[in-house]
């Protein structure tokens, strides 16, 4: 034994040594990381949450000027059958004067139908808007009371904390009334 | 383990086998000496122990009726409030142990910021009972979203969006944390698993806390170390009963709440249950809360490089930073403040400092209760740059310039006027055996 470590450390042993101990290391290490990985996948969305993820809505009901609201994975989305005015309105606004510069066409499939996330990306309540009577904002589109957010005609961010516009969620029309999200 | 003898054969048995009755006494008895001099001010550690030991007790019971489900959470917590044999006193003890634990803590933290109780060599001693607020502040954050009402939600959801904030993992991060695409069913369920588990890990902790405590002993209101066996007394008797004493005192306030006004520190909207399509008009947390939740609304600017547009830290990102901030810089304390003087008593301008922390801690809590706007967020970012200040600049100025007064040679001499010298063998006596 003491002989071993005395040649080890006289010739090149020891760094033999050293490299074994990095590289057992190094391998349970990754054994470790392996090992934790699905511990962790676990609390990710689930098969069945996962499944859950489209709804198909008819807007055939849905008046010119009316907002309706649905769920999708949870989550509120507003669907706003907008009028040639509020359109107007937000083609009207240079991209330079928004904090997340975004054009009105960039947001719609067709401009009449507004399909948006109806969750405040500032920490996430679901802005006023929906509902008559409630406050739309300063710019006619939606208000988030938690903190004060303004959302314009085009869900896009105008005034206070939300970093980001209303997300629009993947839709598409599969017939001309009816769309799925998801 | 010389000092531990009993009557008794059993005990003897036991002990022979296993010290632990002089392990005890070595804890918490007639064999640990504490200083002599410990104010009322030394009761809400012990409280704070029992106040854990009360919301274990009620929360086991709890979870024996209630159900994590969204469906059925909300229901089978007024099950628990009409049908359940005492549920009502079980829940509201639960809910209202909740805020009286923090009320003891919070007491607790503000003793040990006063008499220096953070320094050496009671840093990692001061740090774990950060660990510990940390962990209880996630467990009565969890706990209040299993009952499943409009603030239970909400506050679960504007909570857990804070983490997407965080650069580029933010928004994977939140759907990992809920387990979904929002707070919902998975979220409910593993939150109440956290729940059950932390109060555990805390007891753990807590363990920690008092190993370390019991190396060096208590600090005491003078803050200069014990000098010999003549400065301390026995824990037990002398603090075993003063602590019984105080905790007579506390549950005569405890159940005055619990008993007439269990609602007082909770919000109605809690009694509405989840409605993910519909935001309360005010999200406000519970109050032990409030001081954090107006430090975080307090940044309302983006952080970045004046004059050129150049953004480095989002006003999201910010408020989050600076809420954590908070009580990163209390994890840091020991090293902040560097004068040797322990006790307030001592550092006269400390004083007025600390005076003012406490009062800002108040402020913001109240500002936290405010809408974020006007007057409320001025008056909450003006205390939000005090807090910080305190820890980060002035501690480490007072450090170097304040003058302290000259402290007493040992912790009898301020009680005993003249010195105590005539009167150190009297009260010495019964002590000598320690
Ligand atoms: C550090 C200790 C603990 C704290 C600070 C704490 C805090 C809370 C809070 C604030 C609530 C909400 C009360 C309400 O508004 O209704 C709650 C509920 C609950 N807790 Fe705890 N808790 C603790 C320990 C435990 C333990 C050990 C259990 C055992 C499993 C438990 C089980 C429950 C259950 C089942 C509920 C839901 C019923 C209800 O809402 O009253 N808790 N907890
Ligand atoms: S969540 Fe909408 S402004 Fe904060």
């Amino acid at each position: 034994m003491a002989e071993t470590a005395t040649t080890a450390q006289a010739g090149s042993g020891e760094t033999r040594r050293d490299f074994l101990y990095l590289a057992a290391g190094a391998m349970g290490a990754v054994g470790a990381a392996s090992a934790v990985w699905p511990l962790i996948a676990s609390m990710n969305p689930s098969a069945e949450v996962l499944a859950l993820a489209s709804t198909e809505v008819d807007l055939a009901p849905v008046a010119e000027g009316q907002r309706i609201t649905v769920t999708w994975r949870g989550n509120p989305v507003f669907i706003d059958h907008r009028t040639p005015a509020q359109i107007e309105q937000a083609n009207a606004v240079a991209l330079d004067e928004l904090p997340d510069p975004e054009a009105d066409e960039a947001r719609v499939v067709k401009p009449e139908w507004l399909v948006m996330i109806g969750v405040c990306t500032h920490l996430g309540c679901v802005p006023l808007g929906q509902k008559t009577g409630q406050s739309r904002g300063e710019y006619g589109g939606w208000f988030c009371p938690c903190h004060g957010s303004h959302y314009d005609t085009s869900g896009r961010i105008r005034k206070g904390p939300a970093p980001t516009n209303l997300p629009v969620p993947p839709y598409e029309f599969t017939a001309d009334t009816t769309i799925v999200i998801g | 383990m010389s000092g531990f003898q009993s009557n008794n054969g059993v005990i003897r048995w036991i002990e022979h086998r296993m010290p632990i009755f002089s392990f005890l006494d070595h804890s918490v008895g007639s064999e640990y000496p504490s200083p002599k001099n410990l104010s009322y001010l030394w009761n809400f550690g012990s409280l704070a122990g029992i106040t854990l030991v009360i919301m274990i007790a009620t929360g086991i019971l709890l979870a024996m009726q209630y159900t994590a489900h969204v469906d059925h959470a909300f229901e089978s917590v007024e099950r628990i409030m009409r049908d359940v044999n005492y549920g009502w006193l079980i829940r509201y003890i639960h809910m209202n142990g909740a805020s009286f634990f923090f009320i003891v803590v919070y007491i607790h933290i503000f003793r040990g910021l006063y008499y220096g109780s953070y320094k050496a060599p009671r840093e990692l001693l001061w740090m774990l009972g950060v660990v510990i607020l940390l962990l209880m502040m996630a467990t009565a954050f969890m706990g209040y979203v299993l009952p499943w009402g409009q603030m239970s939600f909400w506050g679960a959801k504007v909570i857990t969006n804070l983490f997407s904030a965080i650069p580029f993992f933010g928004e994977t991060i939140v759907v990992w944390l809920w387990g979904g695409f929002t707070v919902d069913n998975p979220t409910l369920n593993r939150f109440f698993a956290l729940h059950y588990l932390l109060p555990f890990v805390i007891v753990g902790v807590v363990i920690l806390h008092i190993w370390a405590l019991h190396r060096f002993g208590s600090n005491n209101p003078v803050g200069i170390d014990t000098k010999g066996p003549q400065d301390k007394i026995p824990f037990h008797p002398y603090y075993t009963v003063k602590d019984a004493f105080g905790l007579g005192v506390f549950l005569v306030f405890f159940a005055a709440v619990v008993f007439y006004i269990p609602n007082y520190m909770g919000h109605a909207d809690n009694y509405i249950p989840a409605n993910p399509l519909s935001t309360p008009a005010h999200i406000v947390p519970e109050w032990y809360f409030l001081p954090f939740y107006a430090i975080l609304r307090a940044i309302t600017f983006d952080i970045g490089i004046p004059f050129t547009g150049v953004v480095i830290i989002e006003a999201k990102l910010g408020g989050v930073i600076a809420m954590f901030g908070a009580i990163a810089v209390l994890f840091i304390l020991p090293w902040l403040d560097r004068s040797p003087v322990r006790s307030g008593r001592f550092r006269p301008i400390f004083r007025i400092f600390f005076v003012l922390l406490f009062i800002d801690a108040i402020v913001l809590g109240y500002a936290g209760s405010q809408p974020a706007e006007g007057l409320w967020l001025a008056i909450a970012q003006v205390s939000t740059a005090y807090y910080f200040a305190y820890f980060l600049i002035i501690l480490p100025l007072l450090s170097v310039f304040e003058t302290p007064k000259p402290l007493p040679t040992s912790i009898s001499e301020p009680v005993l006027r003249g010195g105590g010298g005539t009167l150190a063998g009297a009260p010495a006596k019964p002590m000598e055996k320690a």
